[in-house]
């Protein structure tokens, strides 16, 4: 087949890339060259209208032992132990097919992890779904649950924390984000970059077919009408031979054989020989007759583009290849030497005896397309000025009932119940929390990891919204006493071509480097998931953060659940009535305009601070951050965790009760305290100019909110707890 | 005490349960499912996970394996075999214990933590445990008990129910089912009661911070059993 424009169109490029890549190869490529010239120049693998804003992000810190560039991102935890940890999109295939899209996205990030090294030891997730009246939004919900726990409960990797919203912007586009975090020795963590001459480059894991051929160019484009022929393009998991991967790839690892080693993930053994080979300024060559194959008569450009699962590229030390053979045959994984590294710079493929494809390296990777695209600034909108009357009538005991069977707030267990959460045995907090805890196996210390997005702030005011999510990620860390670290963020928007989601884009970004900047909480990996729209409507703008914080001494982690009766539960950080962009505007009044709430990243800071050296003080007996839904909803999950509520202190201040209850400020936190310390950490909290106040006792049994108004437990619990179970089984 | 843990290809639960034997004083070996001899032990285990990705039917390839030769001689020679999940579904598959293990009724995955009941304590692994009602977890997708009508009389003759899901007072009723298990049973023994099969994992629950302590009396009364 001859290579022309058009063919180049059909795989993505646009014509002014197509004469590009001629004008660099100084002729046309064959029909492999631009196959692969497609899959590196994507979006998805290219970043090439995300790359100008991402540079701006604070990546750099103390602990920080490798930021973004490489598999994942690695920061120190101290005794010689790193966290290797990175979030990524699996968005377009699991919209496509929600079982093995979601599935190998859970492998795929666990891939990167383990590739460095890492014993993966806590997965996450984030998914977002259509409205739930949308026809398609429970059998998504199903298929995605079904795939993460498919494939995470079989790797023994415990699921320990996630997200999980409804919104009609996805109803075209879900997300399925995924976050795994690996532990490794300092001492012991591997690279992608490939060094010395004649290195054998070796091939390890399942063999490749013809599925996900594709894939990343895939991710890389709007959906239309015929999506469902986009099927092939979804790979396909197998999660035991991931297993028997991680085992092999481990045990190898032990020893001093790899010089570099790379998952095929995204454009498969054409991104990961071309990354190695990039990284270590080398070339290499390929004879493709070499990879193990599934199907027959598969040509060059399959070979090279199939996005087939639960495979690794490895450039070992010469000499160590029968040792390392044995390993992977003991896990009856395929073991292949398929190429060495050459001097040429190029990459070179060979195929029946002939060279089928020749392209210097730095073509494909620095001199990929990067593009200053246009984009527009948001205006903070105007508040909105909700009439006295439309509160009058409202009751709090019904406004409180629709809140906590909101489906954006009402409890998750039917989800999380399908992921074993406590496989490996040393998950200490559960899903359900602030964030999930996992001990560091055999030590003291335990690492907390969270995910957070807020995707109706960042529609609102996108630079509002993504300083707001990285404070929340920053807040759910402190909630279980844990020092926030680091986050990851996986960044889902819509077409970069439009200068609204561009806009969006680069104004989250923004907002999301303040925050980081400020609460000294770095970006150390991550991932761009542009186009997830459908024709012309993009989804709202959905930054993901994942947030890794260490508590050092486990026994001091603190959990949300009332603990005991007559203790004083307070609140830290002030509480101004902002009512804009709430749940409680959105889905009591109806009301869908206004600013989020504004984020001080100083009270952020010194608020988590505050209390962080309240809880090392042994003085908070249990913690939660207000967040979507305010005060109440806060306190309503405090109280159901732990079988006993509260009793509201009359309320002294001068807002209204329900913009108070229900309020989405910023920066608070509920905390609970025994009487006797109640002064300590008053003194405490004043000094560090920390406001708070005292918002009632806990009692036995009934929520008691105002004279008039009185909820049970019971019907806390069944508000909350029933709408998804109701949903997934009508 | 000598135990070995065996580790299949897609076991994932052989950690824990040889750091669970260990805290408890066993001395464990881990043997791999090629092995064609067992260590000497005085208890076998065989751990929960996925073995062979439990893509034919769960266990029923690991139970061919080159090591269950010598684990089945063991238990047919009275050692102490118990298979915790995974494993139970391998002891099913391998014809030491009865029945068969269906996908849960609804089709889901379930990881939670559940109370058993003890009801028979006239076997190695229960004898002398001063309690009835315990609390373990459980996570599997196929742990939906099953047998004939026939299989279920012997059983029962037998004494070989070993656990029952019940409520936290040892009520065995079907709201207390988390799987649809035929008569609520969690875990069986053979008639000889040496060996255990069961869904619930008391190695998850051996540590006040995990999910709960009750997994820590079972070994510790298993061990002291076996001295």
């Amino acid at each position: 087949m001859t290579v022309n424009e058009k063919i180049a169109i059909e795989h993505g490029l646009k014509s002014d890339e197509f004469k590009k890549i001629c004008d660099l190869l100084k002729r046309t490529p064959n029909i492999t060259e631009l196959g692969i010239f497609s899959a590196m120049w994507n979006e998805h693998c290219s970043y090439k209208s995300s790359r100008l804003h991402l540079k701006k992000l604070p990546t750099k810190g103390k602990k920080v032992i490798q930021g973004p560039g490489e598999n994942a991102g690695i920061i120190d935890i101290e005794d010689g132990d790193a966290i290797v940890f990175k979030i990524e999109s699996h968005n377009h295939p699991s919209f496509i097919e929600p079982y093995q899209g979601a599935a190998t996205g859970v492998g795929g990030i666990m891939r990167d992890v383990f590739t460095m090294g890492a014993r993966p030891i806590a997965n996450l997730n984030s998914i977002h779904f259509g409205s739930p009246q949308h026809k398609k939004t429970k059998n998504l919900l199903r298929g995605v649950v079904h795939g993460i726990g498919g494939y995470g409960n079989c790797m023994g990797v415990p699921t320990i924390a996630g997200q999980t919203s409804f919104d009609s912007s996805y109803n075209g586009n879900i997300l399925v984000n995924a976050m795994t975090l690996g532990l490794v020795k300092k001492n012991k963590i591997f690279y992608s970059k490939a060094a010395g001459l004649n290195k054998p480059v070796i091939y390890v894991g399942s063999k490749t077919g013809r599925d996900g051929i594709h894939g990343a160019s895939m991710a890389s484009a709007s959906f239309d009408e015929k999506i469902e022929e986009k099927k092939p393009t979804v790979q396909v998991g197998d999660p035991f031979t991931e297993k028997l991967l991680l085992e092999a790839c481990l045990e190898l690892m032990a020893g001093d054989s790899i010089i570099a080693i790379q998952d095929m993930g995204a454009a498969g053994l054409t991104s990961s020989s071309i990354e190695m080979a990039s990284k270590g300024n080398l070339g290499i060559e390929i004879n493709l007759n070499k990879v193990p194959c599934r199907e027959a008569k598969m040509t060059p450009y399959e070979i090279m583009l199939s996005e087939s699962q639960e495979r690794m590229l490895i450039v070992l030390e010469n000499g160590k290849e029968e040792l390392a053979k044995k390993i992977f045959d003991k896990w009856n994984l395929d073991f292949a030497i398929i190429g060495k590294t050459t001097d040429t710079k190029n990459i070179e493929l060979f195929f029946d005896d002939k060279q089928v494809a020749n392209i210097p390296v730095n073509t494909l990777v620095e001199n990929s397309p990067m593009y200053n695209r246009k984009w527009k600034k948001s205006k903070l909108p105007k508040k909105v000025k909700i009439k006295k009357d439309s509160l009058n009538g409202l009751k709090i005991k019904e406004i409180l009932k629709k809140v906590l069977s909101n489906p954006n707030i009402c409890s998750k267990e039917w989800i999380w119940q399908q992921y074993d959460h406590t496989v490996m045995g040393d998950t200490i907090q559960k899903p359900g929390g602030d964030s999930g805890v996992v001990r560091v196996h055999g030590t003291n210390k335990a690492i907390a990891a969270s995910v957070d997005s807020s995707a109706v702030y960042c529609w609102a005011h996108p630079l509002t919204g993504g300083k707001q999510v990285v404070a929340e990620s920053w807040r759910n860390l402190i909630s279980v006493g844990a020092t926030p670290i680091a986050i990851t963020n996986c960044l889902n928007f819509g077409s970069p071509e439009n200068e609204e989601n561009m806009g969006e884009f680069v104004e989250c970004v923004q907002g999301i480097g303040e925050a980081c900047k400020y609460l000294n909480y770095p970006v150390v990996s991550g991932n761009v998931s542009f186009y997830n729209q459908t024709k012309e409507i993009g989804i709202k703008p959905t930054p993901s953060i994942g947030g890794v914080g260490l508590i050092k001494d486990f026994t001091k982690m603190v959990t949300m659940n009332f603990k005991e009766i007559n203790n004083i539960v307070m609140v830290i950080g002030k509480t101004e009535g902002h009512i804009d962009q709430s749940l409680f505007a959105r889905s009591i009044l109806n009301e869908k305009n206004g600013p989020p709430p504004e984020v001080n990243l100083f009270n952020e800071k010194n608020n988590g601070e505050s209390l962080l050296n309240l809880m090392q003080k042994g003085l908070i007996k249990s913690a939660h951050d207000v967040s979507l839904g305010g005060i109440i909803t806060a306190v309503s999950k405090m109280s159901i965790k732990g079988n006993k509520s509260i009793k509201f202190n009359k309320s002294k201040n001068l807002i209204n009760e329900i913009n108070y209850l229900f309020a989405e400020d910023q920066g608070r936190y509920i905390i609970e305290i025994n009487p006797k310390n109640l002064k300590e950490v008053a003194k405490i909290l004043d000094q560090n100019s920390v406001y708070h106040e005292e918002l009632g006792v806990i009692i036995e049994k009934d929520m008691i909110i105002n004279q008039k108004t009185k909820v049970t437990i019971d019907e806390l619990k069944s508000y909350n707890s029933n709408w998804l179970t109701n949903f997934m089984s009508a | 005490m000598k135990s070995s843990v065996i580790t299949f290809p897609g076991s994932n639960c052989d950690r824990d349960m040889d750091v669970a034997l260990n805290k408890f004083g066993f001395k464990n070996k881990m043997v791999w499912h090629n092995d064609h001899e067992l260590p000497k032990s005085d208890l076998v285990v065989l751990p929960g996970g996925f073995s062979y990705g439990d893509y034919l039917r769960c266990g029923s390839m690991a139970s061919k394996s080159k090591i269950m030769h010598s684990v089945i001689n063991f238990a047919k020679s009275g050692g102490l075999v118990m298979g915790i999940c995974n494993g139970f579904q391998i002891l099913v598959e391998s014809g030491l214990l009865p029945g068969v293990l269906l996908r849960n009724r609804y089709l889901e995955f379930i990881c939670k933590n559940v109370y058993v009941k003890i009801d028979n304590k006239q076997n190695p692994y229960f004898k002398n445990l001063d309690k009835e009602v315990f609390e373990f977890h459980i996570a599997h997708n196929e742990g939906n008990y099953f047998c004939t009508k026939d299989q279920l009389k012997e059983i029962e003759a037998n004494n070989q129910v070993a656990v029952y899901y019940c409520n936290d007072e040892g009520k065995t009723e079907d709201l207390f089912n988390p799987n649809g298990s035929i008569k609520n049973i969690a875990g069986i023994f053979n008639k000889e009661k040496n060996v255990l099969g069961m869904m619930p994992h008391p190695e998850r629950m051996i540590d006040q911070s995990l999910s709960g302590e009750d997994g820590s009396l079972f070994f510790k009364n298993l061990i002291n059993n076996l001295k």
